[in-house]
């Protein structure tokens, strides 16, 4: 009975979906099945996480089909973190989009398209088998090429166009890497492949499909040098949008990441882990340097996602509990201050008419409360204490120093003051200088509860996980520590007689404790 | 068998990469198809390619096991087919779209979104002239 709401966050907003879908003409009716449908889906998913640290990782085997033959969906700590981050967001820019999305998107669809979308990213975050995995990969990645065409304006198009092209060849690299290791092991089921591979710990082989899981989630997640697409196309959509987007679905990648490499691809961890930590190291250098040459707020703040991407890979590059349980911490403090960022991005450009920071201007002096609403989540992602940020990099760059890899944090050092000079200089332009004489016309006002309520309430989180960190931290430890103990996960999945013949084989970094 | 298949995928891949490698934006469409063709096969071959037979099993208790092919790759390759092909549908009409609206396959050309002068773009406005 319990483990029967592992399903409610993939299938909830499907029906979810289809409801709006036929209210889509019905604009009081289609918003309220839409805001309602996302806030029991939050409920569900904060149900789903207190039963999972009630009663530890759950299993779902659909039609009782029992594991590796049948679909699987499990939900540890982690997955029930998402899933909970996921229902906060979508509620939040449901919410927003109320009075963001222009009518005619509406007719065409948007509140439908939202709605598979998150089901597709539950999915991703509940999934026990890789092609499940890559299935709901793809329901997310379809819903969402029509969310950043939807409306058709010339730049849409042509960031869709780089957007939809780059991310096939990230899908059809997925299936590469999963016929492949199909073919070397006969499994699918992600418990039965950590297994599997546990019987291959010096095939060569395994890495390779490794490493060709790494680039295609490397792609979605927007790693260095794999991130073209996001930067060319994430302003492009309405900031209801480019804000889910943003906050959510390059995570999605860094997800599968930390699952796979922490799960199954844990034979050879000196290759694997310390090519993702070159790779994390050069995301957070680059993504932040060429955030600095940008001049549009969406565009700096996109950018910005590849940086922060980094400290998220190097968590888990780490290897070690503190580096995992940063990751995590990471991944929930950087989607509800980015999705925050975007969504104070679209206040300023009803304000100012435009996203260009040359543009805008004088903010501060005309709307104080509203500086007060950007400087929570800018100081936020730049570190500050005592702000959620500040938590996310310190775990992260401790759980560095833990282990002797100074470059590392000194990397993560620099690129936190180089995030600040981005900060400041949107602070500068938009807030602080005097308007220019020839800025455009406002196109709204913001007054609007729908639009305040949202920035508002997710400022009000990245405060409250500032402040008292110390719940958020201890969730995020039982995730690392099931993250790095992968018998767990497949006791749950398999039951205990699995592991009987295959021990596991600890990696050294977790021998140390910590 | 499995070595056929395997030249057969490389093949497509190469024609696939050259493909995607040119600036028409047409034929990187057509190369991605071209990609995705040659991993559905290499999907099917994953689950080898024995000659045998149907994987229907016997009913009666302890009836011999013939060797019976293998019914995973090939539902995995109809999901990926039924995918991949809605993919395409929707890649091939937005690059109809995107010819239509920016009078161009050339990708080369497609500054839209990420115009060389770093203030247009978005909504098209005047430039801001001279110094402050």
């Amino acid at each position: 009975m319990m483990s029967n709401l592992l399903i409610a966050p993939i299938l909830w907003p499907l029906a979810v979906g289809a409801a709006s879908f036929f209210a889509r003409r019905n604009r009081v009716a289609c918003k309220t099945i839409s805001v309602s449908g996302v806030f029991v889906q939050l409920c569900f998913a904060v149900a789903l996480l207190l039963q999972v640290q009630d009663n530890g990782i759950l299993a779902y085997q659909a039609g009782a089909w029992a594991a590796p033959f049948g679909i699987t969906l499990v939900a540890d700590t982690f997955s029930a973190i998402m899933v909970v981050v996921t229902g906060i967001i979508g509620l939040m820019v449901t919410i927003y989009a109320i009075a963001d999305i222009d009518p005619s998107r509406e007719i065409f669809g948007y509140d439908p398209l939202f709605h598979v979308m998150l089901a597709g990213v539950g999915g991703a975050f509940l999934a026990g088998d890789i092609f499940n995995l890559y299935v709901w990969f793809e329901l997310m990645l379809i819903a969402s090429f029509g969310l950043m065409v939807l409306g058709g304006e010339k730049a849409q198009i042509d960031g869709g166009i780089k957007y939809a092209s780059l991310n096939l060849i990230a899908t059809l690299l997925l299936l590469t890497a999963i016929a492949l290791i199909y073919a070397m092991t006969g499994t699918l089921n992600m418990a039965d492949l950590a297994l599997a591979v546990r019987n291959l710990p010096d095939d060569d082989r395994i890495t390779v499909v490794a490493v060709l899981f790494m680039v295609a989630f490397g792609i979605k997640a927007g790693l260095f040098p794999l991130f073209f697409w996001l930067p060319a196309s994430y302003h492009t959509p309405p900031v209801a949008v480019s804000a889910v987007f943003a906050g959510l679905l390059t995570k999605v990648g860094v997800y599968a990441l930390i699952r796979l490499f922490s799960l199954i691809f844990v034979n050879q961890i000196d290759y694997t882990h310390g090519l993702l930590m070159v790779l994390a190291i050069l995301s957070m250098a680059i993504g932040v340097l060429t955030a600095a040459g940008q001049t549009e707020f969406r565009r700096i703040l996109s950018f910005h996602i590849i940086s922060q991407v980094g400290y998220m890979v190097l968590g888990l590059a780490l290897f070690t509990p503190l580096g995992l349980a940063g990751a995590v911490f990471y991944l929930v403090h950087h989607i509800i201050v980015k999705a925050n960022l975007f969504l104070v991005s679209g206040l300023t450009n009803r304000l100012g008419g435009s996203f260009h920071l040359a543009k805008l201007g004088g903010m501060y002096g005309r709307f104080p409360w509203l500086s007060a609403l950007f400087l929570i989540p800018a100081l936020s992602l730049a570190g500050f204490p005592p702000l959620s940020g500040f938590w996310a990099k310190f775990t992260v760059i401790k759980a560095s120093l833990d282990v002797g890899e100074y470059f590392a944090a000194v990397t993560a050092l620099v690129v936190g003051i180089l995030t600040i000079f981005s900060m400041t200089k949107i602070w500068h332009e938009v807030f602080w200088k005097p308007a220019p004489v020839d800025a455009p016309a406002p196109i709204g006002s913001i007054t609007h509860a729908f639009l305040l309520g949202p920035v508002m309430m997710l400022s009000l989180i990245t405060l409250t996980l500032g402040l008292w960190p110390q719940p958020i931290f201890e969730v995020a430890h039982q995730a690392a520590h099931e993250l790095l103990h992968s018998d767990l996960y497949i006791e749950a999945v398999l039951g205990v007689d699995a592991l009987v013949s295959t021990p596991a084989v600890l990696p050294d970094a977790m021998k140390g404790g910590g | 068998m499995e070595v056929v298949f395997a030249v057969l995928v490389g093949i497509f891949v190469s024609c696939g990469v050259y493909l995607i490698l040119s600036r028409n934006l047409i034929r990187i469409m057509f190369g991605l198809s071209m990609l995705s063709s040659a991993i559905n096969i290499a999907l099917l071959a994953a689950g080898r390619l024995p000659r045998a037979g149907p994987p229907i099993l016997s009913p009666e208790p302890g009836a011999p096991l013939a060797m019976i092919a293998n019914p995973v790759p090939q539902a995995l390759v109809l999901t990926a087919i039924v995918i991949s092909f809605g993919l395409m549908a929707f890649v091939l009409v937005l690059t109809y779209r995107g010819f239509q609206e920016l009078q161009t396959v050339d990708t080369d050309a497609m500054r839209m979104a990420e115009p060389k002068d770093p203030n247009e773009g978005g909504n098209v406005e005047p430039k801001r002239g001279g110094a402050q």
